[in-house]
This record gives C-alpha cells, sequence and structure tokens, in this order.
C-alpha cells in the first residue's frame, strides 16, 4: 500500500493511497486539531507542541514526548501551500543538535474517490543518519522511530 | 553494546568529524585529502580520524606510506537501517491516519 523508494543518492520518495478526498487528507496534514491524534511515531508517545504553518512563510513548531523524560522537537518553514493538492517545507529536527535542512514536497491528487500522495524528501546525510540511529538505539529504538517520523 | 553506542555518540558529535564522515561516504580518502577543505592541520584531522576508527565507524588500510580511509560497513548499511525505520514509523503513522479519516465526514462541495 505504501511505497518507500530512493530517487538517485539524495531523495526519498514515498507515496501512500488514502480513503478520502484530497481535502480532508490535505487538511490531516496542515491543521493542528487533526495531525495530533496521528503524528505519533511509537504508542505512547504524545506531541507537545503542535503548531503547522497557516500560510507559506509561516514557522512549524513540533514536539513529542514520550511521558519519562525523552522528547526532541522539529522546526521549519512552509514556503508553499496550495489547497489542496501541495505543500513544500523545509524542516529540521533537533537531536539537540539541529540536523541539515530537509527539503520536503507533498502532493495529493484525486485517485478515483480517494487520494494517492507523494512525498518527495531530502535524505539526511550520512552523518546524520548516524546520529539518527545511534541516539534512538540508546532509547531502545523508539526515540528513533519518532524522530524519523518527524522526517513528515 | 550501551558503552559503544555511547562512543559512537560521541564520535558523531563533533562537526568537524561528521563533515568528514559525510565526505567518505562518496569514497575512500587520503588524510591529506581530508584535511583540504578543513583549513585544519594533518594532526588535527588524524586525532578525529582516530576516534572515528575506534568507535568503529571507519576503516583504514595500508598504502605505502599513506593509510588511506573508508566508512566501515556499518556505518554503509545505515543507509538501509535507516530507510527501513522510516518505513515502519510512517507506517504506524498512516495506519492512525486511516483511522482518522474513516471518522472524518468527508466535506461534501457545496
Amino acid at each position: 500500500m505504501m511505497t518507500l523508494t530512493l530517487e538517485g543518492d539524495l531523495h526519498v520518495v514515498v507515496t501512500r493511497r488514502f480513503a478520502a478526498s484530497p481535502e480532508t487528507v490535505y487538511r490531516a496534514h496542515t491543521e493542528a486539531a487533526l495531525i495530533r491524534p496521528w503524528m505519533l511515531g511509537p504508542d505512547g508517545w504524545t506531541m507537545t507542541i503542535c503548531e503547522p504553518a497557516a500560510a507559506p512563510g509561516d514557522k512549524i513548531h513540533f514536539a513529542w514526548s514520550d511521558g519519562h523524560g525523552n522528547g526532541f522537537s522539529l522546526t521549519g518553514e512552509s514556503l508553499v501551500m496550495e489547497p489542496f493538492h501541495r505543500l513544500v517545507h523545509v524542516e529540521r529536527m533537533h537531536l539537540p543538535a539541529p540536523t541539515p535542512d530537509n527539503h520536503v514536497e507533498t502532493n495529493f491528487a484525486p485517485d478515483g474517490t480517494g487520494t494517492l500522495m507523494t512525498m518527495r524528501m531530502t535524505l539526511p546525510d550520512a552523518a546524520t543518519r548516524q546520529a539518527m540511529l545511534a541516539t534512538g538505539m540508546e532509547h531502545g529504538m523508539e526515540a528513533s522511530y519518532v524522530r524519523l517520523e518527524t522526517v513528515l | 553494546m550501551a558503552s559503544g553506542l555511547s562512543t559512537t555518540f560521541a564520535a558523531l558529535s563533533d562537526p568537524t568529524r561528521r563533515a568528514i564522515l559525510s565526505r567518505l561516504a562518496s569514497g575512500e580518502a587520503t588524510v591529506m585529502e581530508l584535511a583540504q577543505p578543513f583549513s585544519m592541520s594533518q594532526p588535527a584531522i588524524s586525532r578525529h580520524l582516530k576516534v572515528l576508527e575506534q568507535a568503529g565507524l571507519i576503516l583504514r588500510r595500508i598504502d605505502g606510506s599513506k593509510r588511506p580511509c573508508r566508512l566501515a560497513p556499518a556505518a554503509i548499511a545505515e543507509t538501509e537501517q535507516w530507510l527501513a525505520q522510516l518505513r515502519r514509523i510512517l507506517e504506524a503513522n498512516y495506519s492512525r491516519l486511516d483511522l482518522l479519516l474513516a471518522a472524518t465526514p468527508s466535506k461534501e462541495p457545496s
């Protein structure tokens, strides 16, 4: 159902079909009340800060916690918001040192009665991937899953 | 294992060492080649390489008077690990999103 492929040396392309209209899926990626229930990573984690962009140029700020003192955050800036079919933003994770900027473009296309989402992101450099894996493993991989999830 | 990971993380905490690893991701290099972009002495680079070698992130071989460095296999396999983790986390998130979408009545165009 989901595909995840490397494009060249620098990009990761993810596709996923959803049984809802592009408008509904777009809103689930842009409205705080709709983001909070799903953009979580492993069970037990919660979003402690959920401030998506409302318009191009706005800042993005997300943070997660496992309730046991483990947490991390993501900041970014929205570049393009074209309701209800295209989003472009840059983001970085704070591990706590910031990772290099990740450029993410997400498209929402009608697909029958549903939506085909295509997300194209920049692959973190080799050292960043290592750091993400290494820090994650120190917390039994869970924190890493959540960190990786923030590539969204 | 925990101490090994701490060593890895300590090795990765330095921006110069992270830049060295990124450079080695595109292929083997000598100390001289690595020192060039950093305006740093070769002994200083060698100290960084020693930390990376002890953390198991790079391997060095002997080639006459040179000791070229390359990424250790574990550091290369990390791309696949990273993609596998990314896939797992996205699948978990999107499964939750499926449930949310199923519970959200679609807005009819007015």
